[in-house]
């Protein structure tokens, strides 16, 4: 089970760092999509893989899943849903306002700028 | 255990919403409640710097558990000057955005700007790893409206970069995170430092990986090379006065890497030496070189004032990366001096722009009011560049002493004298295109300008950029008590016993955790 959830995470992050080069914004919001999911995935086997354990300590217990990477993944997949929900209107928005998706700087524009 | 230090969290928490049910329709009030909410911030600020002059450290736990379970606030000096910086730049740049009516280009201004606080303010206060990402989200989430603010297909395309850079950011966090809970089993910063001991020194491979993800997200937030792409066209973009608050966001990186890389992964501790400790220094160094460069090369006036940041942030990390006490009170002074620096020319521009219609570096007719802006600008370069007699003489000169003695001391002072050359180089080319030579041309070539898009900018204004100056004076006339205070500072942040035992063995309920084997 650990070789899966770790080649799954691997998967989705070299997915998303994939997506992520493409340079457009569909593509990147996707890309961003996936590192989260990878990323909400790693959080939760911070605590260890445990199968049918229960994450609230009793005294008859002997094993049980650790809590805090539960907590904490409820977090981050909140805070990733907004942020991706504002990406996505941002996004539309400098769409909408100059017909074109890149996300560099295009070369005539500024010629200053340092991206990449 | 008081419970105000959680207040400067909490007023602008409440403050914001506040503003968007309450005064939606009306910028009269919103402006009233946020200048009185700001004000109010400083009054705290102020009173809580004031109770830990002696040295003491405050906290707060929230629900009252116990800190490696709870959540805790905690202020010892280092935190409080950084809440007290905030909220004074916070209060004139809120004035100047008043005075030239940039809030009202835009719905919701001010509710932003409260928001934005409450994330720099907690992540200032906070003493939890996990919380440190919150806090970030909720700054970041405030900053992404506040850099849109008034739209416009210039500002949104940068947005969108900034936007997405910072998410990348903050997943590469949560990757730091989750490794450092898998590797250690906590995030309280001061049960890290504990725990670190007890890592095996044959198993560093995870904690080697947590350390060097942390300092990226942290360099991310600092914009140190090679992760400064996303500053120049963000911060050049972005409103002037969102710019000038931005100024103390990269301190925030800063910050948040002096207190994890002196308290938890000190360069002493031998799970993470070879990595920060080798390779923080040659980075920042670049920095300050591409920063001076960039001042150089700049075709526009918030460009250069952007890559000036970077240089500076250079400066800032140049000394944090001495990883000595005399470095990190060299740093701190500086940063203070960078922020009120930055914040004056990112205004000084916008007055340039207002003037004028344009940014751009080129000779054009002068500008109403251009005296005084002028004198602005010039007193700003000079800071920046760091020329006496302004505070960025001295903090040069005080990362410079503290770089003495130590290895690669000849390349830190030749690319720190280098670079301030270059810079007054740039400035001064800068200066003289869009002041000096502007009565060189005649006045009615105005037919191709677009013009100022509103009123001129109000006394308010002008009383903003003044009120930054004279902080940016006082910073230096009274240098030699502020440097006493931050080697202090430094001190402390050396000695984070008091600060580790104040937070781990105050009871609070779930106390007496069992130790780690």
């Amino acid at each position: 089970m650990e070789f899966l959830v770790a080649s799954a995470i691997g998967l989705l992050t070299a997915a998303g760092i994939y997506l992520v080069l493409r340079l457009r914004t569909f593509p990147v919001i996707l890309g961003i999509s996936l590192l989260t999911y990878a990323v909400n995935v790693f959080l939760f086997v911070s605590g260890r893989l445990t199968v049918g354990a229960p994450p609230v300590l009793r005294d008859t217990l002997t094993s049980y899943a650790d809590p805090l990477p539960q907590a904490l993944v409820l977090t981050a997949i909140v805070i990733s849903f907004g942020m991706t929900a504002v990406v996505v209107m941002i996004g539309l928005g400098a769409f909408l306002n100059s017909e074109d998706d890149h996300i560099d700087d295009q070369p005539d524009e500024t010629p200053t700028g340092g991206q990449p | 255990m008081s419970h105000w230090i959680i207040a400067p969290i909490i007023l602008p928490a409440l403050l914001a919403p506040f503003i968007v049910l309450a005064a939606r329709y009306h910028i009269g009030i919103q402006r009233v409640l946020s200048v009185a909410g700001v004000v109010a911030l400083i009054a705290l600020s102020a009173a809580l710097a004031w109770q830990v002059t002696d040295g003491s450290v405050m906290y707060y736990r929230l629900g009252d558990w116990a800190a490696p379970f709870g959540i805790v606030i905690v202020g010892d000096r280092l935190s409080t000057m950084m809440i007290l910086l905030t909220s004074v730049l916070a209060l004139f740049v809120l004035l100047y955005a008043i005075g030239s009516n940039w809030d009202n280009r835009g719905r919701h201004f001010h509710a932003l700007f409260q928001f934005q606080l409450m994330g720099i303010l907690g992540a200032f206060l906070t003493g939890d790893l996990f919380n440190l990402f919150v806090f970030f989200e909720v700054l970041l989430i405030a900053s992404y409206g506040l850099m849109i603010h008034a739209g416009g297909k210039a500002r949104l395309r940068a947005g969108v970069q900034y936007v997405l850079f910072n998410l990348i950011g903050s997943t590469l966090f949560l990757f730091a995170l989750g490794s450092i809970y898998a590797e250690t089993g906590t995030l309280n910063m001061a049960d890290l430092s504990q725990r670190l001991a007890f890592v095996d020194p044959a198993e560093t491979v995870g904690i080697r990986v947590a350390a060097v993800l942390l300092l990226l997200v942290f360099a991310i937030k600092a914009a140190l090379v090679p992760l400064h792409f996303w500053l120049p066209s963000s911060y050049a973009e972005a409103p002037a006065p969102v710019a000038a608050l931005f100024a103390i966001m990269t301190k925030v990186g800063a910050y948040s890497i002096i207190r994890v890389y002196t308290m938890v992964f000190p360069p002493e501790v031998d799970a993470t030496s070879g990595l920060h400790d080798l390779w923080l220094l040659p980075a920042a160094l670049v920095s300050l070189a591409i920063g001076a460069i960039g001042v150089l090369a700049a075709r526009k006036m918030d460009r250069l004032v952007a890559y000036s940041v970077v240089g500076s942030m250079g400066m800032v990390m140049v000394a944090i990366a001495l990883f000595t006490p005399q470095g990190i009170a060299a740093a701190l002074y500086y940063i203070v001096h960078s922020t009120l620096a930055a914040a004056i020319l990112f205004l000084v521009s916008d007055l340039v722009r207002i003037g004028r219609g344009n940014v751009d570096l080129t000779v054009q007719s002068p500008m109403a009011g251009t005296y005084l802006t002028a004198a602005f600008f010039f007193a700003g370069a000079i800071a920046m560049a760091g020329l006496p007699p302004l505070s960025g003489f001295l903090g040069k000169l005080l990362v410079l002493d503290a770089a003495f003695d130590r290895p690669l001391m000849v390349w830190v002072w030749a690319i720190v004298l280098t670079s301030s050359l270059i810079s007054v180089v740039g400035f001064a080319r800068a200066g003289s295109l869009v002041f000096w030579k502007a009565h060189s041309i005649d006045p009615p070539d105005q037919d191709d300008q677009s013009a100022p898009d509103t009123a001129r900018p109000g006394i308010l204004a002008y009383g903003a950029v003044g009120g930054l100056f004279a902080l940016l004076v006082a910073h230096t006339v009274f240098a030699g008590p502020v440097h006493d205070y931050t080697t202090k500072m430094a001190g402390q942040l050396f000695q984070p016993d008091e600060y580790i035992s104040v937070v781990l063995e105050t009871p609070g309920k779930l106390s007496k955790p069992k130790e780690t084997q």
